[in-house]
């Protein structure tokens, strides 16, 4: 579980969140959508301690993260981040620093981290990849890669900024039903997307950002009746009940 | 994985010959060449006096000498390298020669003209160096191209103080030239022993931090999302990287050439993870210099050719050879 409370943060002196109350359930994918700027990205890493608080709290796993070092973060929320270096390092030992929180003295990976890594990357499907240096990868590749490496930290709260990107069609699908295994297996599960419609999709509860502030919190079905979509973004979205659950579609 | 950790396994072992050959080859050839059953005869306390105390006092500080700073340098310049994410980076980038080159010139104008004094004064001057630079780093954020900028700008006052004091010193000027040619013709165990305690102790560190070496490379945020303190770590181990330098600059002379080629050509045969490269550097650092000491010995026997100048004759072509077969130099953009 994930909760902010009153949360004011931001980059120097320019404030970007403003009193912020959100929260993240167990159990639950939770969706974070706004337009480009509106602070997704800056709620999530205040949410993890990564950006320092102007003002409020953040409590994860009920625990008040000004009291938790950065291991102990760690152990507690993967993080994918949105924009990435591209390191000169193997598929394989990128993966297996997803177990970096839990590394005690001397300091060396140990058959159990080994284990999770390949069990990672075997449900990304980038196990064959392991000797490979990451540079040599497609950008989609590197972005299965790098979920490989949050799945790897096996922390009980798992939150990712912009997954979906570079990835096909059938991998999207594939991370939607990934990520509704994590959440079923009891995770909590925070996204941040772009595509509406995938967030509409496989999301149990959406929260829409606009300047900083928190604009909506609910199901998909309360996003689309209460019209927060067409405000945000200027386009509507519709709904259509199938025999394969609801679909969405942009009128 | 399971195969890649054994083939690393036998290129390291390789390397450990190496090293171990050249550490020989040191200790045997020279102006005066012992044979290998000569060598083992004098390690087993059966050879004369004389032999004894020339493979004893001249021939075995000057081949622990080659290897402590072939190691060091070496391993700083790998993980600078990697910490900077730049591998054009090397110990002489963060000012760390500039720093040595300062202190042994300034030493030489207030009139130090032993070895141990020249050699105390070079350290003192990397590890002022190395605090400045700590200091730089902590107020700027350890951001990696500040640091890279701030350590052109400490070479560049660095150098001037220098060749401001050797203006107005001449006799200083001409007693710091050998220093900053490089070499280990004056080394003895008195010069070398403080600075090889500073180099093993923070190679041993260093060996220690491998993981959250390769961690730091994975940019700010990855790092952080994993539960690593950035910036305390990049200052870490710059302190490291540059204690290793000074150190070995110390007794050696300015050989930064060493920390540039060395960790380039270790990660082409061990790759860039810090748990394979740092030890990798280490061995092939050491056997490096090691064998270019011994050539600089031999090769126009009974004089001796600088080392500094040996390695930059084959390191500069071998060196600039890699980069055109490296697609045209691409890979290290």
């Amino acid at each position: 579980m994930l909760e902010m409370k009153k949360v004011s943060s931001g980059y120097g002196k320019t404030e970007i969140l403003h009193s912020v109350d959100f929260n993240a359930e167990e159990g639950k994918i939770t969706t974070v959508i706004g337009c480009n700027g509106c602070g997704k990205s800056t709620l999530i890493k205040t949410a993890l301690g990564l950006i320092p608080l102007k003002s409020g709290e953040v409590f994860l796993s009920g625990k008040p993260i000004s009291e938790m070092t950065p291991q102990d973060t760690a152990k507690c929320a993967a993080y994918l981040t949105q924009g990435r270096n591209v390191p000169d390092i193997t598929v394989g030992r990128l993966v297996l620093h997803g177990r970096f929180p839990y590394l005690n003295y001397p300091r060396r990976y140990g058959k159990e981290d080994f284990r999770l890594a390949d069990e990672a990357m075997h449900r990304m499907g980038v196990a064959d990849l392991a000797e490979k240096p990451l540079s040599s990868l497609s950008g989609g590749m590197r972005q299965k890669v790098y979920i490989a490496m949050a799945l790897a930290q096996q922390s009980p709260i798992i939150v990712m900024d912009e997954p979906t990107t570079y990835l096909d069609i059938g991998w999207q699908m594939k991370l939607a039903d990934i990520v509704r295994e994590l959440a079923d297996s009891g995770k909590t599960v925070i996204l941040v997307l772009h595509d509406i419609l995938l967030a509409l999709k496989i999301s149990d509860c959406v929260t829409a950002m606009s300047d900083g502030r928190i604009v909506f919190r609910g199901t998909p079905a309360e996003l689309i009746s209460d019209g927060v979509i067409e405000e945000i973004f200027g386009v509507r979205v519709r709904s259509l009940e199938t025999e394969n659950g609801m679909q969405y579609y942009y009128e | 994985m399971a195969k890649r950790r054994i083939k690393y396994k036998y290129k390291l072992l390789i390397a450990a010959l190496i090293f171990v050959a050249a550490a020989v080859a040191s200790i045997c050839f020279g102006t005066v060449n012992f044979s290998p059953p000569v060598f083992l005869k004098i390690l087993m306390g059966e050879a004369d006096n004389s032999v004894r105390s020339i493979l004893l006092y001249s021939r075995a500080p000057r081949t622990l000498a080659c290897l402590f700073a072939g190691a060091a340098l070496a391993a700083s310049g790998g993980t600078l390298q990697s910490v900077l994410s730049n591998k054009l980076a090397s110990p002489s980038i963060i000012g760390v020669n500039s720093g040595a080159g300062l202190g042994v010139t300034v030493a030489c104008a207030l009139g130090a003209v032993s070895g141990w004094t020249v050699s105390a004064a070079a350290f003192i001057g990397s590890l002022i160096t190395v605090a400045v630079i700590s200091l730089f780093a902590v107020k700027t954020g350890a951001s990696k191209t500040t640091v890279i900028l701030g350590g052109v700008a400490f070479n560049a006052i660095l150098n001037a103080l220098c060749e401001s004091v050797a203006v107005l010193d001449s006799d200083a000027a001409a007693m710091s030239v050998d220093f900053r040619v490089g070499g280990f013709s004056s080394v003895s165990y008195n010069r070398l022993l403080p600075a090889a305690v500073f180099i093993v102790i923070s190679l041993l560190i260093l060996l220690t931090l491998c993981n959250e070496l390769d961690v730091v490379t994975l940019g700010d945020e990855t790092a952080r999302g994993i539960g690593l303190k950035v910036e305390n770590y990049r200052i870490i181990f710059l302190v490291l990287s540059a204690v290793l330098a000074g150190a070995a600059v110390s007794f050696s002379g300015l050989l930064g050439f060493i920390g540039l080629i060395v960790p380039h050509f270790a990660r082409r045969i061990v790759g860039s993870e810090s748990g394979k490269l740092i030890p990798f550097c280490i061995l092939s650092g050491g056997a490096f210099v090691a064998m270019c000491d011994t050539v600089s010995r031999i090769i126009f026997s009974p004089f001796e050719m600088p080392v500094g100048v040996l390695m930059a004759v084959i390191g500069g072509p071998v060196f600039i050879a890699l980069l055109i077969r490296t697609k045209g130099g691409r890979r290290y953009a």
